[in-house]
């Protein structure tokens, strides 16, 4: 029985959304930052001058790429660090003026547990609902808005189902009601075309590892004027907002990684595009009791997930490592909980389908015969695991 | 994270699929946990000549699944129903810790099919005499 599942293996990396390999330009460019230029930027010598050269060139290159000034970018630990600042830092400063903040139900969990920890301090938050594609209706933004309302929190692209979000019309509804407008761009960067002041976004949380820069650097725009608290206390570093020694080599990989991302975004989202719509076609074709989730046509050109009824996700995960491929799942039997994830379940999938997920996300070292490897394998994982199954009808 | 004991009960399951007009029956789980486990029982003379599973759920279901259908085939219905999650959990050189409610709905699962079996066992002999 075994002899279907094994043979020939192929190492392919199908989980881009949790992270990506450090591109070696991004490596070069960081590393005379380690024992050559490691000034600190705050000394004031010459090698320390050159490290803070450094510092503001890659803080103009992320700057450039979503249409920021230099000086609205701060560089954090990470897209967690500048969800959680955002979100927090503006509720802290807006307390006298509001205590309601809108975000939605698909949200990372670095917004949704912020904004959980700030239920516990008194504020009240309002989570949208989704349709079955991850949607945002940006009506029901503007219906949830009250004079309380302090800030707007909806993210550009969701990790899990790669839903794009209609940015700019919740933008412009947040502009006319004078609300600061958040957004987490994790996913987003080098994905869709990011413009913060044509999409009307006030902040904007981004991270490294996403597009091919290092783990442990991030940026949060915020735009000029906005009412923000500090997030770190101490020295005077990012404007005296964000206290630290500033990762020279960190920003230096993401202002790297982010210049070539938005450079090469055309040419690989037609590419990924054309690699995602056979995934997303074959397995629908060829596996039964499959559905897609997420957008049809409004989700990232990297993404594919699809529920496959009657298994479970893990499992899936499981057979398919041992076959080489790495993927991941909404299930949450990869995590410590028992609830399945959050995402799909705001889709309206239930829990026995949400447990059932699978998400492939392709990258730039993906190519067609691992498109055709994984549409060759996936169908006997899913039929051998079917078999075991007492959901499944066809006993 | 898995043991290679339960990898390998895993990829290749023991004692995998349905007996039919089993004498006892036992479905256990909640598919909102993702997990459901369906254990059936073939019983003899208060024995357990065979005994089969069929799961939803992840590796460490399956694995526990199989090694709990291989710990209680051959013994006795009351020395099957001393088999605990722990004794499977071991038998699977350990689960993680978040994982050994899977050991647990195993040992729910045969005892239910056991309870399942009583019941009818039972009532046959309630009917007969």
């Amino acid at each position: 029985m075994n002899a279907a599942i094994r043979g020939r293996s192929r190492p392919v990396y199908m989980d881009h959304a949790a992270t990506t390999p450090v591109r070696p330009e991004v490596v070069e460019a960081m590393l005379p930052c380690f024992s050559e230029r490691y000034g600190n930027p705050s000394s004031v010598y010459a090698l320390a001058r050159e490290a803070q050269v450094t510092l503001e060139k890659a803080r103009g290159q992320v700057a450039e790429a979503i249409g920021a000034a230099t000086e609205e970018i701060y560089f954090t630990s990470g897209g967690t660090e500048a969800d959680n600042w955002a979100i927090k830092g503006v509720a802290a400063a807006n307390r006298k003026k509001g205590d309601h903040i809108i975000t939605s139900a698909i949200e990372h969990h670095a917004v949704l547990h912020s904004c959980r920890t700030l239920e516990k301090q008194g504020y009240r938050v309002t989570y949208l609902p989704v349709d079955e594609f991850g949607r945002v209706e940006p009506a029901a933004v503007e219906e949830a808005i009250t004079d309380a309302t302090i800030l707007i929190s909806v993210m550009a692209a969701n990790n899990e189902i790669g839903t794009i979000q209609p940015i700019a019309a919740i933008g412009e509804i947040a502009r006319d009601h004078g609300i600061p407008f958040h957004t987490d761009a994790v996913q987003a960067i080098g994905a869709i075309p990011i413009d913060v002041d044509s999409m009307g976004v006030d902040l904007l949380a981004l991270s490294g590892h996403k597009f091919y820069g290092p783990k442990g650097i991030g940026a949060l725009y915020i735009r000029k004027k906005t009412r923000i608290g500090t997030f770190m206390d101490g020295g005077a570093q990012e404007r005296g907002r964000r206290a630290g020694t500033e990762n020279v080599p960190g920003a230096v990989g993401l202002g790297k990684a982010i210049e070539l991302a938005v450079a090469e975004m055309p040419e690989n989202v037609t590419r990924l595009t054309a690699m995602r719509d056979r995934l997303i076609r074959e397995i629908l074709e060829t596996i039964p009791d499959t559905r897609l989730n997420g957008h049809p046509t409004e989700r990232l050109a990297n993404n594919v997930n699809v529920a496959f009824r009657y298994i479970e996700g893990e499992s899936i995960l499981l057979m398919l490592d041992t076959l080489g491929v790495a993927a991941s799942t909404g299930s949450a039997c990869t995590s410590a909980s028992l609830e399945p994830s959050h995402v799909l379940t705001a889709c309206g999938l239930p829990p026995e389908q949400a447990h059932g997920s699978l998400r492939l996300t392709l990258g730039s070292q993906n190519t067609d015969e691992d498109v055709d490897y994984v549409l060759s394998v996936l169908p006997r994982v899913v039929e051998r695991l079917r078999k075991m199954s007492p959901l499944n009808p066809e006993r | 994270m898995y043991s290679e004991r339960v990898m390998d009960h895993f990829m290749n399951p023991r004692n995998m699929g349905e007996i039919p007009d089993a004498d006892g029956v036992g479905e256990v789980g909640n598919p909102a946990c993702g997990d459901i486990m369906r254990i059936t029982l073939r019983i003899e003379e208060d024995r357990i000549v065979d005994a089969k599973f069929k799961t939803f759920g992840c590796a460490a279901a399956i694995a526990s699944s199989s090694m709990a259908t291989e710990l209680i085939r051959g013994k006795t219905v009351d020395e099957a129903l001393a088999v605990t999650n722990r004794a499977v959990a071991e038998a699977l050189e350990g689960l993680p810790p978040q994982k050994l409610h899977c050991s647990v709905l195993a040992e729910e699962g045969i005892h239910k099919a056991i309870d399942d079996y009583r019941s009818r066992h039972g009532a046959r002999e309630a009917n007969g005499g």
